[in-house]
């Protein structure tokens, strides 16, 4: 038996069903979410720049992605990251 | 806010030793003749006092404001710190010896593993002069070749290496030499106090006698220097002053033999003072004793109730609430001094507003009471009504500490409402509990808002009641609303004045259901199937033959039964219906009236199992029998397709496996088959009634009694082991048969022959390894999970987060429901 890695493009990850959407805010929505809660970015959950599911967005640190995925409670849920 | 950057840890250095010493110490005299601390002793009085009374020499202070002074032990040859005797020895082996260069690449080394991995060159690279390895000698001696190096050679060794060298082997926190001690730093007193006993003998602390030692040694080394001495005591005495230096800081490393009391006992020095369970973490600092706490062992009592806990008269007049006095109640907290210390209802202590503290004896009790007055403070009894905390170890979730009211009782057990058994996993075997008593009326607010009993009726794991009726509760409901069950006016009124219900009785005879819709509240509606329920395909609702419909319109009981699924935990749904639409404190009033009920009927109309309640008809035997031989001929017909390899192979298995599952299910039929049997056909006893209303008990255990027992197996196999090819001796080798892999065809009443014994006892011992292994796993786990996350609060924003803000949910629970405030995890439509 051999064993070995599937390696996906960058169209195939975001694809994937076990990948949730994730975008990257604008300027404008980002002071929204980092006011609406009343933090600081560094208060944000983190994700790092070389992850897989933003990797091609060309991220820079500090960028905040919004992540919508499937919830087991809620039905859809947003959350927040910010670049790292 | 501040907050702090960074700690630096970094190592003494003997400069500093000296700088922060208060005293040389130069005598291993502790006391003299007048059994006064001898001055350049251990217990030198300018290291801090510890006595009351007596000022520090050195800063002034009284005990309990001095915090003790270092002193110092000048060494009179130098010793390893035996805590850095790997940083130690990485120094030596990557500096040269005679320029105190570095011998490797100083680009090359990122951290300690590939520092580890680069080779020490023959020669310096800096000064040319030969490299020997370096060894590591156990216990705490290093070799160079073959010659031992002494400390004092390390010492100056490690003098010549450069800052930059240090750095760049990793070496953080000052220098190198300082791994060696020359100065020896003395704990204050106050680090190491002694005891006096009440003998009125003096007993040191362990680190005081290992101190004495070491002074002691490096005493006799400085004489035996002084005057020459020949090398090999010096030697001697210089190892010995190693050992104790060593076991000064762990008495516990492997290869020293440990430095002992004079009683035989190991002394517990630096190290052991603070490692592992017993250590000043997790015995002091993360968990610590409390007063005004008492435990005891629990019993229950299903008359008080669900509220409150039954406290011992002796526990109630030692844990007290401070009371302070005000105009409105004055008379009553002197009617409580009045009662004095030791009856019920009074008080231990009197604070005067000047914050004078005095005990309350029987002899002064009056002159007490004429004295308080008001802004006086009274430690008063805890009396009936009280708020308490009660809690059952392990404490796995919060309704493992909840808030009772208290009720003073006789004898010396906690009584508990067997309704709370659940959320604390308590029964009566013997199981201990825990109560505190709340000291200030924010605490008692809190609790009682919060922690009360009725407020935890929800349980926030899956949004239904985890308190409810259980085990004699079920079968007594079930017993007094099942069809037939009449009752007299006679005992309809004893029964609902032992329950608490005030009515008027206008019939002479009442049935059950009657009789139980005096206690459903008004307004309640609600329809399901019972537990008895038998699943036919066509539910005829409240006409169901069985009764098995339940239900109640506007608090009246039209149909069906009481039973698990109405008032347990976890199942109640009459239970939860009314906690979600009358609130809490009517759920615990229902509760405490039908479990009442209950009990007082259970207890006229008598309720008992014996031998007998597992007989079943010569038929149903028949049956069984018949269903073995049935099945045991389609498993020797598959036995024999599988010999002639005909077997149908089920993917991803071997034959074997496919053979094997296909004779399991065979044989697991028998079983079914005669369960259903048994419960058709058995007798309406009281067995049959705990299994069939959830109170306890299953048919399947009736089935083990009663029927047969079927196959035994092991890890979800038949028994193979064993011997070669078979499992006993009294089976051929090779046999596949259902017998001679542990099937049982006896049941527990008929008992077992001695090779079914033999696999049931494998079977039983496997339930016992498995129960044992699977609590001690999962107890560990959630503990390490409940570390990491406890900090994590829900805060104003319905956001989670951690201790400093950051987020970790956005909405708590992603839904932002909480679990204890819902209908199983939905939101309560209103």
């Amino acid at each position: 038996m051999t064993i070995g890695a599937i390696y996906l493009n960058d169209d195939e990850i975001k694809n994937h069903v076990l990948v949730p959407k994730h975008e990257i805010l604008n300027a404008k929505d980002k002071d929204a979410v980092l006011k609406k809660y009343n933090i600081t970015v560094e208060q944000l959950p983190k994700i790092l720049k070389e992850d897989a599911a933003i990797k091609s967005f060309g991220v820079k640190t500090g960028d905040v992605v919004k992540i919508t995925r499937k919830s087991v409670t809620a039905g859809i849920s947003t959350y927040f990251r910010t670049v790292i | 806010m501040v907050m702090i950057d960074k700690i630096k840890f970094k190592l003494l250095s003997p400069k500093m030793v000296q700088k922060m010493s208060a005293v040389l110490i130069t005598t291993s005299e502790v006391y003299d003749a007048d059994a006064y601390p001898v001055e350049g002793g251990v217990m030198d009085t300018r290291m801090g006092v510890i006595d009351p009374g007596i000022r520090c020499k050195t800063c002034g202070g009284r005990s309990g404001e001095c915090q003790g002074h270092f002193g110092h032990i000048e060494l009179a040859k130098p010793v390893y710190n035996i805590l850095y005797l790997k940083q130690i020895k990485t120094m030596l082996t990557y500096t040269c010896n005679d320029c105190g260069g570095l011998l490797v690449d100083k680009d090359k080394i990122k951290d300690d593993k590939t520092l580890n991995k680069l080779t020490v060159p023959k020669t310096c690279p800096v000064c040319n002069e030969p490299v020997e390895k370096i060894k590591f000698e156990r216990p705490m001696s290093f070799k160079r070749g073959n010659h031992v190096i002494t400390a004092e050679e390390a010492r100056e060794h490690f003098e010549k290496i450069s800052d930059e060298d240090c750095d760049s082997l990793g070496f953080k926190g000052g220098r190198p030499e300082w791994m060696i001690l020359t100065i020896f730093p003395v704990p204050s007193i106050t680090t190491r106090p002694s005891i006096t006993l009440t003998s009125g003998e003096r007993s040191e602390d362990d680190l005081t006698h290992k101190l004495v030692d070491i002074v002691r040694i490096n005493q006799r080394l400085l004489n035996n220097l002084e005057i020459g001495a020949p090398e090999f005591i010096l030697d001697d005495l210089w190892e010995l002053l190693q050992y104790h230096v060593a076991t000064y800081f762990n008495n516990e490393m492997t290869g020293v033999p440990p430095a002992r009391h004079r009683s035989g006992r190991q002394l517990k020095t630096l190290s052991q003072r603070l490692k592992s369970k017993d250590g000043r973490f997790r015995n002091n600092l993360t968990g610590k004793r409390v007063n005004f706490s008492a435990r005891t062992v629990v019993s229950p009592d299903p008359m008080i109730s669900v509220n409150e806990v039954g406290i011992p008269e002796k526990i109630a007049s030692e844990l007290t609430i401070p009371i302070r006095g005000t105009k409105d109640n004055l008379d009553y907290l002197k009617a409580c001094i009045l009662r004095g210390p030791n009856a019920k209802g009074g008080a231990n202590y009197v604070i005067r507003p000047d914050g004078l503290k005095k005990k309350i004896i029987d002899m002064n009790k009056e002159y007490i009471m004429n004295e308080f007055a008001e802004g006086y403070i009274l430690e008063k009894h805890i009396s009936d009504g009280d708020i308490v905390l009660f809690n059952r170890q392990p404490s796995l979730h919060k309704m493992s500490l909840m808030a009772h009211r208290v009720k003073v009782l006789p004898y010396k057990t906690f009584r508990l409402n067997l309704t709370v058994c659940t959320p604390y996993n308590a029964d009566f075997d013997g199981d201990e509990m825990n109560l505190h008593v709340p000291q200030t009326a924010e605490a008692r607010a809190e609790a009682e808002q919060l922690m009360l009993v009725e407020q935890n009726i929800r349980s926030p794991r899956f949004g239904g009641p985890i308190i409810g009726g259980v085990q004699d509760f079920i079968s007594g409901g079930y017993l007094i609303t099942r069809e037939g069950t009449t009752i007299s006016k006679e005992l309809a009124s004893q029964l609902l004045f032992k329950v608490g219900v005030v009515v008027v009785l206008k019939k002479e005879i009442y049935t059950g259901k009657e009789l139980m819709s005096f206690i459903l509240p008004k307004g309640l509606d609600i329809e399901y199937q019972a537990n008895i329920c038998k699943k036919c395909d066509v539910c005829k609702k409240e006409k169901c033959m069985h009764d098995a419909y339940v239900k109640i319109v506007d608090g009246e009981f039209i149909s069906g039964v009481i039973d698990q699924k109405a008032i347990s935990p976890f199942k109640g749904k009459i239970l939860d219906k009314i906690d979600l639409e009358f609130g809490h404190s009517v759920a615990v009033l229902f509760l405490e009236r039908i479990t009442r009920l209950a009990t007082e009927y259970l207890m006229y109309r008598g309720f008992t199992i014996s031998v007998s309640e597992e007989d079943v008809p010569q038929s149903v035997k028949d049956a069984i029998s018949e269903f073995v031989d049935v099945h045991f001929v389609k498993v020797y017909a598959l036995i024999d397709e599988f010999n002639k390899g005909k077997i149908e192979v089920q993917p991803g298995l071997t034959p074997e496996e496919t053979l094997e599952g296909l004779i399991l299910s065979e044989l697991f039929e028998v079983v079914n088959k005669s369960q259903n049997l048994i419960a058709k056909e058995a007798k309406d006893n009281d067995a049959q009634i705990m299994a069939k209303t959830g109170a306890r008990g299953s048919i399947q255990n009736l089935t083990f009694m009663a029927g047969i027992i079927g196959p035994e197996t092991v890890q979800g196999h038949r028994i193979f082991r064993g011997y070669k090819d078979r499992t006993l001796p009294h089976y051929k080798r090779g046999d596949l048969s259902a017998e001679a892999h542990g099937f049982v065809k006896s049941c527990y009443k008929t008992g077992l022959s001695p090779t079914e014994f033999f696999f049931e006892a494998m079977k039983g011992r496997e339930g016992i390894m498995d129960s044992s292994l699977k609590t001690r796993i999962s107890g560990y786990m959630q503990r390490r999970l409940v570390n990491a996350l406890q900090d994590i609060l829900v805060s104003k924003d319905n956001s989670a987060r951690d201790s400093i803000g950051r987020i970790v949910q956005f909405v708590a629970g992603e839904d932002g429901i909480d679990p204890s405030k819902s209908d199983g995890g939905k939101l309560i439509k209103i």
